[in-house]
């Protein structure tokens, strides 16, 4: 495959609890090439979501390196990291994180307003946005007006608006029924293949990593299995009044 | 993020907790509203006193009968008569540092003019008394030293006297009744409005102190004066006029060493400076117990926003994770603090000026709103808002996206 679009090496990530010292990673290696679909699983408490703060940059590590498209971004300030998640990441998280008072559309349009986009692009844009994800009906819809399929595909129109080359979703089907999650994946795995967009995704289902094109996992602090998945799952044909 | 988009985010989350927004203000409202109310009762009052010190006249002193034992502002006049015609000429004649001094005495009594009659004060003096006082004549003429000398039955009427008795009617040449003797009216005084005391200094007929000793007063005292009015060269020089008619009248009253003065002397402009600093101290006092509840409505700003910061973690989390800066976030909660301490202070500037209107109105005070006190007010409500929102925009913009993120 492609350019490294992740290198990180030795990471190590303690948290203080107290006196306790909680070892979250304990050194752990993975390059993750230009667009990858990447499935991350483990057990409860292995260190998935602390790897995917790392890598989002919400968090810095303790130790270790973090090439992000081969620029060092573990030492970048506050600021600099809050720039880089939204010119470059999206997130998709397991509790959808919409801003309950706004709408589909502003809710989407959440990244731009921080970065000087005008008011008329962040529209258009948001709109596109929604529509790649099937929601162009719903833009004037408050989150609590939607079903959990249709919030989280809001949250994916949010991640994408701003044409990042990284998706970081931490359990993003962990609220959905199993017919809802295959949609979400196929999505997951529309963008990867049309827009080339490099997916990292944390899940406990075996069959909702199968979507991905490669597994790691998660024990302990360390990745224990490193696979490519043999036999791809697509998502089902799409049904009528989906979500 | 630009300040419109900025101040459109703050709106949204100000309305969608209206009646809490509302109340927050409240607190500013009336304290903006207090600061206004109250300082436009003490510019009023201010304004009051400054007026009332031009028209008592500049560089007096009042010579009074009697030992100073008994002073205060309103007490002590008119005591045993001691002081006579001859001491007021004297002070006016020997002493260098004044410049006219004018003998004085006061009673009241009717006057009547056909069928009207109205009782008045009867203003005793000497030609130099109107001058002294800054008082003009606005139609005939003062009288003259030689009516003065002769003991005329000549007068001057105030606006309020001259108003009753005459209305519409030309008052000068007129011969009008006091304490049944006539007298011919000469000249109108110029209106002259309330004196510190609070009374109608229009309310007065001025007439020669000799024609009031002879023709008006039982004959008891021939002579004798109640006070004198005694005004210095300039402003530099009324302490030395007071000491100069001290020494003169002990001088003249043949009063040893070490005995006491069977008069006082008393500095008209101090006494008017004093009642001048007492307002403005009240004033001062005003403002200041006002600004307290400004004070206080800034502190249930900060209250409000600590507890919006902390009921929107969350999404300050997720403002966070795509990609909101520091001063983002800083500013979002900062222009809410600003937005409500801005409002509030523009409903306060309005009712407060209703509210000063309303009580001139209603207790009959002055009360001036300045300009300078509406933009003060206005920046000082912009100022709480920074002031008291910077806190909770500081702890919400420092918080960690992780933990904002997890928060419930
Ligand atoms: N802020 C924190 N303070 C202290 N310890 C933490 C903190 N965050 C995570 N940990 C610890 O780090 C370890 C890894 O946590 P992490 O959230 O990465 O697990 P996970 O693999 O995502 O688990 P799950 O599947 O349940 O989400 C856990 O032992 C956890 O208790
Ligand atoms: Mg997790």
């Amino acid at each position: 495959m492609g350019v490294a679009a992740i290198e990180v090496s030795g990471l190590v990530k303690t948290y203080r609890l107290g006196d306790v010292l909680v070892e979250a990673l304990k050194g752990v290696d993975l390059s993750i090439s230009a667009g990858e679909f990447l499935a991350v699983m483990g057990p409860s408490g292995s260190g998935k979501s602390t790897l995917m703060n790392i890598l989002g940059c919400l968090d810095r590590p303790t130790s270790g390196k973090y090439l992000l498209d081969g620029e060092e971004v573990g030492g970048l300030s506050r600021d600099g990291r809050a720039i880089l998640r939204r010119s470059r990441l999206g997130f998709v998280f397991q509790g959808f994180n919409l801003l309950s008072r706004l709408s589909a559309r502003e809710n989407v349009e959440l990244p731009m307003i921080y970065d000087g986009t005008s008011a008329a692009d962040r529209h258009e844009r948001a709109l596109s946005a929604l529509s790649s994800v099937g929601l162009a009906d719903r833009a004037h819809h408050l989150p609590s007006q939607l079903s959990g399929g249709q919030q989280q595909r809001v949250a994916i129109a949010r991640a994408i608006v701003n044409t990042p080359a990284l998706i970081l979703a931490d359990e993003p089907t962990g609220n959905l029924d199993s017919v809802t999650s295959d949609e979400i994946l196929g999505i997951f795995q529309r963008l990867n293949d049309e827009r080339g967009i490099t997916m990292v995704l944390v899940t406990h289902e075996t069959d909702i990593a199968l979507f991905a094109k490669r597994v790691i996992r998660f024990l302990d602090g360390r990745i224990v299995e490193d696979r490519v998945v043999e036999n791809r799952r697509r998502p089902p044909a799409p049904r009528e009044n989906a979500g | 993020m630009n300040l419109y988009s900025a101040g459109k985010v703050a709106f949204r989350s100000l309305r969608a907790n209206k009646m809490r927004s509302i109340l927050t203000m409240l607190g500013m409202i009336i304290g903006v509203a207090a600061v206004i109310i109250m300082v436009a009762i003490g510019a009023g009052a201010n304004q009051r006193i400054s007026a009332q010190i031009a028209s008592v006249g500049s560089n007096l002193l009042l010579v009074v009968p009697g030992s100073t034992t008994s002073g205060g502002l309103r007490s002590g006049f008119g005591g045993a008569p001691t002081l006579t015609m001859t001491d007021a000429r004297a002070i006016g004649k020997e002493l260098t540092s004044v410049r006219a001094a004018s003998p004085t005495m006061r009673s009241s009594g009717p006057v009547v003019y056909g069928n009207q009659n109205w009782s008045t004060i009867l203003q005793g003096g000497a030609p130099e008394y109107l001058e002294m006082r800054e008082w003009n004549v606005v139609s005939g003429r003062n009288f003259t030293p030689q009516e003065l000398e002769a003991a005329s039955k000549v007068c001057l009427l105030g606006q309020t006297v001259s108003d009753y008795l005459f209305g519409t009617e030309d008052p000068v040449g007129k011969i009008v009744r006091i304490k049944r003797s006539p007298f011919t009216v000469v000249g109108i005084l110029d209106r002259k409005g309330q004196s510190p005391q609070g009374q109608d200094q229009d309310d007065t007929v001025f007439l020669p102190i000799t024609t009031m000793q002879k023709k008006l007063s039982g004959s008891a005292h021939m002579g004798a004066v109640g006070v004198i009015v005694v005004q210095a060269v300039d402003a530099d020089r009324v302490k030395e006029a007071e000491r100069q008619v001290v020494e003169l009248l002990r001088q003249r009253h043949r009063i040893a060493q070490g005995g006491t003065d069977d008069f006082s002397v008393r500095n008209l402009s101090e006494m008017l400076a004093l009642a001048e600093s007492a307002t403005r101290i009240m004033s001062l006092l005003l403002g200041g117990i006002a600004s307290v509840s400004l004070l206080v409505g800034g502190i249930g700003i900060m209250n409000i926003m600590l507890v919006s910061v902390t009921e929107r973690t969350r999404e300050i989390g997720i403002r966070m994770a795509v990609g909101a800066r520091e001063r983002d976030i800083l500013s979002q909660f900062l222009i809410e603090a600003v937005i409500l301490a801005l409002t509030g202070g523009a409903v306060g500037i309005v009712l407060g000026a209703g509210g000063a209107m309303l009580t001139s109105q209603l207790a009959g005070w002055t009360t001036v709103i300045s300009p300078a006190a509406v933009f003060l007010a206005f920046g000082f409500s912009a100022a709480v808002g920074v002031f008291f929102g910077f806190y909770p925009a500081r702890k919400a913009s420092r918080m960690d996206p992780i933990e904002a993120l997890r928060y419930e």
